[in-house]
């Protein structure tokens, strides 16, 4: 069964004509003739839960919109897909634009919103010409603008390109940057749905969250939520790159598991070699050892297991593969993108990266693994946004799961040290 | 005021850089939250974003000069040196690493003689590394100005710098 993905490899399907032979925008017309609390309370029982990667449930998000504030309304989709391991909302935006203009317009009509802005990372070029002319051929069949199908609700789509930011990928630094700011993150409380876009009522909500409402629309909130496992309705696209034979983007139920996605569906190892490590979330969610991957691909099951679904980026390691030089990757990575605002992130990520740099190149100091893990654990609830965490957990992981590794550098550093005898004899 | 002053010409936008501008600021509830657009155009006009632009934005955005820099130098797509006419960005995040993109990092800086956030003699290739490019299905990647191109190897890599020598 196929959902967001049904028409990926139809030819042409980004165009409208494409679209609309494959049952394109006839969800939106559809939900025309609901109420918008209808359209809500379908969201809430599908279980549909953002996808981006904080599983927070969509039609909750929406209701959290204040009633009586005269401001107006926005709608703002996270298309600024950064997570490592993450490629999935690359595939909505070149292949069905105009799925994702449909859900735009189901959820602009449920939130009562005239105004959509797609924040697009700054490299996907490509995707945001795709984009500009799906809303160029919406608008000219009437399906956007000041009518939405007749109907007198005006509503504009607007093409917003990122500069390259990692961090823009989190909702309120994604504001900023949308507001023209450098892109730092805003203290919560209050949340977008309160004060949001120049301070207006916001909903962020990622590219594949919002492309699954026409189907919640299609099938009814119950039947999408069935087809997922408890909480965590419907399906998702899941990104395996790494060492499996066919790395790619599988839409699959939620709560598929993890070791049905690498084995059967990702086309499983290569020949002779052996699973060493599951990064399954993208990036920031913490690693998994082989005997831990027999688990269903949800929200919930992930977090039990002391990981997360987050981004459903799966990275797949094999024995050929150097964990603690991986570390030292993501480390650099966190270090790179962590904007300066909170000095625990900012100057934590710099030390983990530089302590895993010096590792991999001179060998590790016996202190090294207990000096990371207090860094990670002092960034840890001390940052505003969840980067820090992100950037923290993978080392606490890496190093408790996998702690053999570490030791082989710490022995062959602490052998490379010169002994204190003989600093003192060359002093 | 010195010669150089007086003789180095402030930068204008094209006349079709301007009406695109009206289009941007059309787009948006306040001016500031085009900000990012416009750099992005001021770089495709200018090739990157010098302290004459960033003056020339800030009159464009009634905004403060020193508030366009803070902008320009936090996010990595704008380029505050000049660029080669090839800018190449090679992916160095996880999913490329594990699929050999330090070994084609070497490869790419003894093709064209060059480290990385160095430009050729020629002007034609500026190297840089950049973090995940989300085509990690099709890892190894990199980006040459506005293309991504993937299943990156030595023999693809030959065969796009040969093309664009």
């Amino acid at each position: 069964m196929k959902l967001v993905s049904k028409n990926f490899d139809v030819p042409d399907s980004h165009k409208l004509a494409v679209c609309e032979q494959n049952g394109g925008y006839t969800r939106i017309r559809k939900a025309l003739e609901m109420e918008p609390q209808t359209i809500i309370d379908e969201v809430i029982a599908a279980n549909l839960r953002g996808l981006g990667g904080a599983g927070f449930p969509a039609g909750r998000k929406w209701s959290f919109l204040p009633k009586d504030n005269p401001k107006p309304r926005y709608l703002v989709v996270n298309a600024d897909e950064g997570e490592p391991g993450t490629c999935k909302d690359k595939y909505i935006m070149t292949n069905d634009p105009h799925l994702l203009l449909e859900g735009i317009m189901i959820a602009s009509w449920a939130i009562n919103s005239h105004t959509c802005f797609i924040y697009i990372r700054g490299e996907y070029v490509k995707q945001a010409k795709i984009l500009e002319a799906a809303i160029a051929e919406a608008k000219a069949a009437g399906y956007l603008g000041d009518k939405m199908f007749g109907k007198d609700f005006p509503l504009e789509v607007v093409v917003h390109r990122g500069a390259g930011a990692y961090i823009c990928g989190e909702e309120t630094s994604l504001l900023n940057s949308l507001e023209g700011k450098r892109g730092w993150p805003r203290l919560k409380p209050p949340f977008p749905a309160v004060e949001g876009y120049l301070a207006c009522p916001t909903i962020v909500n990622n590219v594949e969250t919002i492309s699954y409402v026409p189907w919640v629309i299609e099938l009814g909130g119950e039947k999408f939520a069935s087809l997922g496992s408890e909480r965590n309705g419907g399906m998702r696209l899941y990104s395996v790159s790494g060492c499996v034979k066919k790395p790619g983007v599988y839409e699959l139920p939620l709560g598929t598991n993890l070791k049905d996605i690498i084995f059967e569906h990702a086309g499983g190892l290569f020949e002779g070699r052996r699973l060493k490590a599951v990064i399954p979330g993208g990036s920031s969610s913490p690693v998994l050892t082989p005997d831990e991957i027999d688990l269903p691909m949800d929200f919930d099951s992930l977090a039990a297991a002391g990981s997360m679904l987050g981004s459903a980026g799966i990275i797949v390691l094999d024995d050929t593969i150097n964990l603690v030089e991986a570390l030292a990757v993501l480390a650099r990575f966190y270090a790179h993108e962590s904007c300066g605002q909170c000095t625990p992130c900012r100057e934590g990520t710099g030390w983990m990266r530089k302590i895993l740099d010096r590792i991999v190149a001179e060998g590790g100091r016996s202190v090294d693994p207990a000096n990371l893990e207090r860094i990670a654990k002092n960034i840890i609830g001390n940052s505003i946004c969840p980067l820090g965490e992100a950037a923290s957990l993978p080392v606490i992981g890496f190093a408790a799961k996998f702690p053999e590794e570490f030791a082989e550098y710490v022995a062959r550093g602490e052998t490379a040290k010169p002994s204190t005898t003989a600093v003192a004899a060359v002093i | 005021m010195n010669n150089a002053e007086t003789t180095t010409s402030k930068p204008e936008f094209s006349a079709a850089a301007q009406e695109e501008l009206e289009t941007i600021f059309s787009r948006y509830p306040d001016r500031r939250s085009a900000m990012l657009m416009v750099l992005h155009l001021a770089q495709r006009e200018f090739g990157y974003i010098s302290p004459g632009v960033e003056e020339l934005v800030a009159e464009v955005m009634e905004r403060p000069v020193t508030e366009i820099h803070g902008v320009v130098t936090f996010y990595t797509m704008y380029n505050t040196k000049p660029v080669g006419k090839y800018h190449i960005q090679l992916c160095r995040n996880i999913s490329c690493w594990i699929k050999n993109a330090p070994g084609l990092l070497e490869y790419l800086k003894s093709r064209l003689g060059i480290d990385v956030g160095q430009t050729t003699s020629d002007g034609k290739f500026t190297l840089s590394e950049v973090e995940c490019l989300a085509h990690c299905e099709n890892a190894p990647t990199m980006q040459i100005n506005d293309d991504i191109i993937c299943d990156l190897t030595k023999e693809k890599i030959d065969r796009l710098i040969d093309e664009l020598k």
